[in-house]
């Protein structure tokens, strides 16, 4: 399989990749976004596109994604399960191909609850892990989850997300090995604030023979720099803070600023 | 076999709804779930948890109920059997079956179809 983004590349030589999400926007400007973006141009690999974060409605991330494509950057569309059926959400990504869009995160996403608009109807007609299957399926087999075929399959650079902080902890290792079964290339965190709850984490995605084993689990992402406010352990769900680091970060940054870095395992 | 299927339907939706708080989806994977109905997450997750579940392992969104996932992971490994079928990476949802009994589907092989293109071994 020829290498689908510039991230894959990256990381398949072991790299040290930095990644920093992008605050969406509320702007039908285009200008709104690339301005955002390009304060990150070349202290970035790549740029995560978020969709509607913490079920607030912004800007979708396939028309971010694609608008960061135009400029030039290299952005990960990120895609949740909350808002989109299987047929809508397989259109999306056949859309999001079609504009140049390679790196992809999948994930269940915030529920609705938490967001803006509390009373709309949460859809999650399939998981995450369901999602995955469907674009490695579109892209390996060239057919829709239905088994109708694709003119022209896809090319994806296929992630996924863990929590390793929210209960129950045992067994997020092993949600995470039902990722990379469902054919994960690479893997996103939550992000890291609690270094000794992610170290058992690692060490059981290890004993899971994750680690250089499969072929498909190459790589870990994981958030270089605490450089969040405290507050948002309050404010998203799943994220997690003890008391000693919400104290020593507690000085907030802009939002759009907020960088991941991953790393390679063999770093670990 | 309307009738047969009213029949068993008064005796499964009354008793699964009473012990394990059954939403009648059709396709039961109980013994997977340590007994835990996946069905009754909000977001109707049947591989696992969300990563928002509360640090004191409660729902995301029902912060006072404990997270379906929570009582499952713990169910499964106190059942004697079945303990590694809670990492079977689960099939879609087939939607058509939601208030159909699980029980006919189960014999039927019915509940075991999943779409065309999904490829991968529980």
């Amino acid at each position: 399989m020829s290498i689908p983004s510039r991230l894959a590349e990256l990381l398949r030589d072991g790299r040290f990749v930095v990644t920093a999400e992008l605050s969406s926007v509320n702007s039908a400007d285009p200008e709104a976004t690339w301005r955002r973006a390009e304060v990150l141009r070349g202290s970035v690999d790549a740029i995560n596109c978020t969709d509607n974060t913490g079920a607030h409605v912004h800007m979708s991330s396939l028309a971010a994604a694609h608008l960061l494509v135009e400029k030039g950057l290299e952005p990960i569309m990120q895609l949740t399960v909350r808002d989109r059926n299987r047929l809508a959400l397989q259109a999306d990504l056949l859309g999001a191909a079609a504009l140049g869009v390679r790196n992809l995160v999948l994930m269940s996403g915030d529920d609705v609850t938490a967001g803006d608009h509390p009373e709309a109807r949460r859809i999650y007609d399939i998981d995450s892990m369901q999602l995955l299957e469907v674009a490695v399926t579109m892209r390996d087999r060239g057919t829709y989850l239905s088994g109708r075929k694709l003119e022209q399959a896809p090319s994806f650079f296929i992630g996924a997300v863990e929590n390793p902080f929210a209960p129950p902890l045992e067994f997020r290792p092993l949600r995470l090995q039902k990722k990379v079964r469902a054919g994960a290339d690479f893997i996103q965190t939550q992000l890291v604030f609690d270094v000794p709850v992610f170290a058992r984490f690692m060490a059981m995605v290890a004993d899971l023979g994750l680690i250089g084993r499969s072929s498909s689990f190459r790589r870990l992402g994981f958030p270089a720099r605490l450089v969040v406010p405290a507050s948002c352990a309050r404010k998203f769900p799943g994220c997690t803070c003890p008391t000693r680091s919400s104290r020593a970060s507690k000085r907030p940054r802009r939002p759009d600023k907020r960088r991941r870095a991953s790393r390679s395992l063999s770093n670990w | 076999m309307r009738v047969v299927e009213r029949l068993v339907l008064a005796v499964e939706k009354p008793l699964k709804e009473a012990i394990w708080d059954c939403r009648m989806c059709g396709q039961c994977i109980l013994h997977s779930t340590g007994l835990s109905c996946p069905m009754r997450c909000p977001k109707n997750l049947r591989n696992g948890p969300c990563g928002g579940v509360r640090a004191n392992g409660n729902c995301e969104v029902y912060a006072d109920k404990r997270c379906v996932w929570v009582e499952a992971w713990e169910g499964s490994r106190r059942l004697p059997v079945f303990k590694d079928h809670i990492q079977h990476l689960q099939r879609p949802v087939d939607w058509q079956l939601q208030g159909t009994s699980s029980w006919i589907n189960l014999v039927s092989g019915r509940d075991q179809m999943a779409p065309k293109g999904w490829h991968v071994d529980p």
